[in-house]
């Protein structure tokens, strides 16, 4: 009898002590995005199960949410509603905005040992310059790419070109682009030299088009745009003249949705892509690809592109403090390792690069780093105050040039004209 | 020449019939082979399950389903008590002011919930609703059209049978429910399908105002585990489409004949 | 007695006219009013702004791109969907082999929601691997970029809207030739009428009061439903397929510009006044609802 009460207490204290150990249990919510192939959410969970493991303290809901932009408008919704959110992965280019909203605070104001003020220096330059204003770190880079260009070695072959010489400047993919355009008996093309694709961020692979050019689209302030000088117009006109020049390319819009499809289906010889998708390209090409620089003209040149970690101001210091915990589980170097591996997008930091299994990687599979090589090129991703509205201007008007309704020049005055009405607030 | 006119007339039924069922063939084609004969037909090509799989794994389609049946179900109960009340009310019991009313309920049929969706957010998230069931549900809860309708039939109930309910002692709710629900069962069968189908496909609204798996419907969920911008993987994605429609067409196949039956003896004509 | 009857109308209309109020009419007042405040920026509060939205709205080419773009899909869609739902009404209820089955085809498109078989759809359009320039090629046409192509990207938004809508109205068409009275028509063809004669003397005038019907609901998609906007087009190319209630969308919750989205969002909603003012006229003199 007594052993019974005995163990009857004993359960009953372990049950006390599991019950405030669950209490004192710190709960983050994070919002992630995913804008590239390839099962993600499943290696994103992965990765928070393995840092809660880690952590039992720390609980993580961790809510997949579409699109860059859907991401951002449920994060802040919830914000608004009232329900938690402590921290979030959302585009790197929407700083100025969430700034603008107040919803953001920056990571030096987080950050209390010196430990963890050097992880800030950790990560790769390039990829802090869409995360950093006034001097201050807002975003911890996380699922970050360049563009790359993806080409078919074996349609290289068929063309009587060099596979292991894809085109190092613009002039050079318009020609091979011509040789690698095969149409059939009756003139129509069966596969095309290249594909850019214009849909749902044309302004990014724009971005590329105007660095290589030896242009920027705007100032680091993000209140000033450059749409229409001369060599950002050239840059326009270079992407028009694939198609309406060189013949190359298809005319009007193409798919950022589908060009993978294409280039796997061998519609295309050439993509230019996120290297995000570099995993999911490698998984079901049926033939041999390779990887590269983005062409150059004056220069190499991509914008970095992806999601950064931005940590809310509507959380508690426990929270904040867990949430910091959480980011270096994301960032450090084994998880973006694997991160890189499972996905294609670079891992954020030199370290990375150093660990065994990226090393390995790498090795096996020298495409794997060809984004990161690429960075010493890189520069910043469109940002601007209002940025979803002043994109909408620059996408519009490639648009309209790349449809042939309008020219270079007369589209990006009207871009810049009016994006510099918008920002003139600022 | 009868014949022949005939003749064109059934090929073009059935073309018609054709090309409107072509997206669902094509999508049990994409999900039963591999991903390489998605877009190239082989008649010979294998077989294979692993796209359910895989798109079962992708997304909680099960959570999805229960959010949509709830949320459905909370629209659809809701707006029969609140129609047949105001219904009854705008049809037999005069009173002043009346018309006005009926104006004034008559415009949601033109303003609808769709076009308000800032405001309405706005409206919700003050009320600390937003990403729940009942959320998505409140703005459609009381339907111009489901009073209209419900109105027209309850008018056209004999008095008499009112009067001989009356006297044998039915109070006005007792008479409502006992005379002019089963009279309306037609209407309300007619305006249920309308309803159901209508907030099974809705996307909009619930796309603004869920937030997580806790709340996001079939529609909600099925944009984010298809959005283009992922690269689009139709194999899956069609995998994914067949899992969410499934069931609400295999109900249908079950019971059309009901289905169909019942809606062509109401009052809708 | 008189009052308490009078109460007791109230009360039942109480529960519909409360909500009706709160996610109707109260926010349509406040989208007036928001309208006219300017936007709450960098930590400025929203301020009176009077008719400068307005302003802005007109000097707005896209606003304009996508009201013409909004009619000419409402011109599109309607009677389309319309006419291909009196076909579909008049072969299901023939005396046609296997119309059970094509009764079932026709009605499928109402059971798959507009944003899964948007996915399919871009199967259809997608330029180099899709089904349609499949076809086409075979036909030994040219391929078409359906959504890349700023001519056809509205129109094929169009024709995935009508095969959406058709089968549905169909029902609604197939209730009413149900109830139509068979003497009439035995007694026509006693007079040795031909087919399409009576379908235009007796069937078409008949079916009217559903067609008004259909009609208001056909009206009404065309302005509210974008679903598939956000698989297939997002609006694009340079908004050549941009619809109104898509652009509100953009504004209020991409660009965070809700006062302006409310300024477009009174556009909209005097459209559809004006739209039922229209109708409902049409209706008043030609049915009469008892």
């Amino acid at each position: 009898m007594l052993r019974i009460g005995k163990r009857l207490l004993l359960v009953a204290l372990a049950l006390l002590a599991f019950g405030t150990a669950a209490q004192a249990k710190t709960e983050l919510t994070m919002y992630y995005p995913v804008a590239v192939g390839g099962p993600l959410t499943s290696v994103v969970d992965g990765m928070i199960q393995d840092f809660e493991r880690n952590n039992p303290d720390v609980k993580v809901n961790a809510i997949y949410a579409g699109n860059y932009n859907d991401a951002r408008v449920k994060a802040l919704a919830a914000l608004k509603g009232g329900q938690p959110a402590q921290l979030s992965v959302l585009f790197s280019i929407d700083v100025h905005e969430l700034m603008e909203l107040d919803a953001i605070m920056p990571f030096d104001d987080v950050v209390e040992t010196d430990d963890e003020r050097q992880w800030l220096q950790s990560f790769y330059p390039a990829l802090m310059e869409n995360g950093i204003v006034n001097g201050k770190v807002y975003g911890i880079p996380f699922q970050r790419s360049t563009i790359v260009m993806y080409y078919n070695k074996d349609a290289f072959r068929e063309a009587g070109l060099n596979p292991e010489q894809p085109p190092k400047n613009w002039d050079e993919m318009a020609q091979m682009g011509q040789k690698l355009t095969k149409k059939d008996a009756s003139g129509r093309v069966e596969r095309w030299g290249v594909m850019i694709p214009s849909t749902g961020y044309p302004y990014w692979m724009f971005g590329a088009l105007a660095k290589q050019n030896g242009e920027v689209l705007m100032n680091g302030a993000g209140n000033e745009v450059y749409f229409n000088k001369p060599g950002v117009v050239e840059a326009l006109t270079y992407w028009r003249d694939l198609s309406a020049k060189h013949g190359i390319m298809p005319q009007g819009a193409i798919d950022w949705g589908t060009l993978r499809q294409n280039f796997m289906e061998q519609k295309t010889a050439i993509m230019w892509h996120s290297t995000g998708n570099l995993t999911a390209v490698k998984e079901s090409a049926t033939f041999d690809f390779g990887v590269a620089f983005l062409p150059a003209h004056k220069n190499y040149g991509s914008p970095t592109g992806g999601g950064n970690f931005y940590i809310f101001k509507q959380s508690t210091p426990e929270e904040r403090k867990a949430a910091i915990r959480l980011v270096r589980h994301m960032t450090n170097p084994e998880q973006a390792a694997l991160w890189s591996i499972a996905t294609g997008y670079m891992g954020v930091s030199p370290a990375s690069y150093e660990t065994q299994a990226l090393k390995t990687y790498v090795a096996d599979f020298p495409a794997a780093a060809v984004a990161r090589d690429q960075l010493q090129y890189a520069t910043a991703e469109l940002s601007t105050h209002q940025s979803g509205r002043v994109r909408k201007l620059l996408d519009d008007a490639i648009q309209s040039v790349l449809n042939g309704e309008k020219q270079p020049q007369e589209a990006l005055d009207a871009a810049q004209k009016q994006a510099e009405r918008i920002l003139s607030g600022y | 020449m009868q014949t022949l006119s005939r003749l064109l007339s059934t090929s073009a039924a059935w073309l018609l019939g054709l090309l409107w069922i072509l997206p669902l063939l094509y999508a049990v084609w994409a999900a039963i082979h591999p991903g390489e004969y998605a877009t190239r037909f082989d008649l010979l090509a294998p077989l294979t399950f692993d796209n359910f799989t895989t798109a079962w794994k992708h997304a909680p389609f099960m959570r999805f389903m229960l959010n949509t049946v709830i949320i459905t179900g909370l629209i659809l109960a809701f707006q029969l008590v609140l129609c047949t009340l105001a219904g009854y009310a705008l049809a037999r019991m005069p009173f002043r002011g009346a018309s006005v009313v009926f104006g004034l309920i008559l415009l949601q049929l033109m303003v609808m919930p769709e076009i308000l969706i800032v405001e309405n957010y706005r409206t919700l998230a003050g009320l600390g609703l937003i990403d729940t069931h009942i959320g998505v549900g409140l703005p459609y809860m009381a339907s111009a059209f489901g009073i209209f309708l419900l109105r027209q039939t309850f008018r056209t109930v004999p008095q008499d049978l009112e009067d001989a309910a009356r006297l044998e002692g039915c109070t006005r709710l007792g008479v409502l429910w006992k005379v002019f629900v089963p009279l309306a069962r037609p209407t309300y069968l007619a305006y249920g399908l309308v309803s159901v189908s209508h907030h099974w496909n809705n996307f909009l609204w619930p796309l603004v105002v869920t937030n997580t798996e806790r709340s996001r419907p079939l529609t909600v969920g099925m944009a984010i585990f298809g959005a283009p911008e992922s690269g689009v993987d139709w194999p899956v994605i069609c995998a994914g489409t067949l899992i969410a429609v499934g069931p609400l067409l295999a109900v249908f196949l079950i019971f059309q004949r009901q289905f169909v039956q019942s809606f062509m003896h109401t009052g809708l004509k | 007695m008189n009052r308490i009857h009078q109460l007791y109308a109230w009360l039942m209309l109480l529960p519909a006219l409360v909500m009706l109020f709160a996610f109707t009419h109260a926010p349509t007042l406040s989208t007036v009013w928001h309208s006219l405040l300017s936007p709450a920026r960098g930590g400025r509060p929203q301020t009176f702004a009077g008719l400068s939205n307005y302003r802005m709205m007109l000097e707005d080419d896209v606003f304009w791109q996508t009201l013409t773009n909004n009619l000419w899909y409402a011109a599109g869609t309607v009677p389309s969907s319309i006419v291909l739902a009196v076909a579909m009404a008049l072969w299901v209820n023939s005396g046609m082999a296997g119309r059970t089955l094509l009764r079932l085809a026709y009605f499928t498109p109402t059971m798959l929601p507009m944003i899964a078989v948007a996915n399919i759809w871009l199967f259809f359009y997608t330029p180099e691997v899709g089904l349609f320039n499949k076809l086409l090629t075979l036909a030994g046409q040219e391929g078409i970029n359906w959504l890349g192509d700023p001519k056809w990207a509205l129109r094929s938004l169009m024709l995935m809207t009508v095969w959406k809508e058709a089968g549905f109205f169909m029902i609604f068409y197939l209730a009413a030739l149900q109830s139509l009275n068979r003497e009439m028509y035995q007694a026509a063809e006693l007079e040795g009428a031909s087919c399409w004669r009576i379908f235009r003397r007796i069937t078409l005038p008949l079916l009217m009061p559903t067609t008004l019907f259909v009609l208001v609901n056909a009206v009404l998609n065309a302005f509210k439903l974008v679903d598939h906007l956000f698989i297939l087009t997002k609006g694009g190319p340079n908004n050549a397929s941009n619809l109104l209630l898509y652009y509100i969308y953009e504004n209020a919750f991409s660009f965070f510009n809700s006062t302006y989205a409310a300024t477009l969002t009174v556009v909209l909603l005097s459209i559809l006044i004006l739209l039922a003012l229209v109708l409902f006229g049409l209706i008043e003199r030609r049915v009469h609802y008892r």
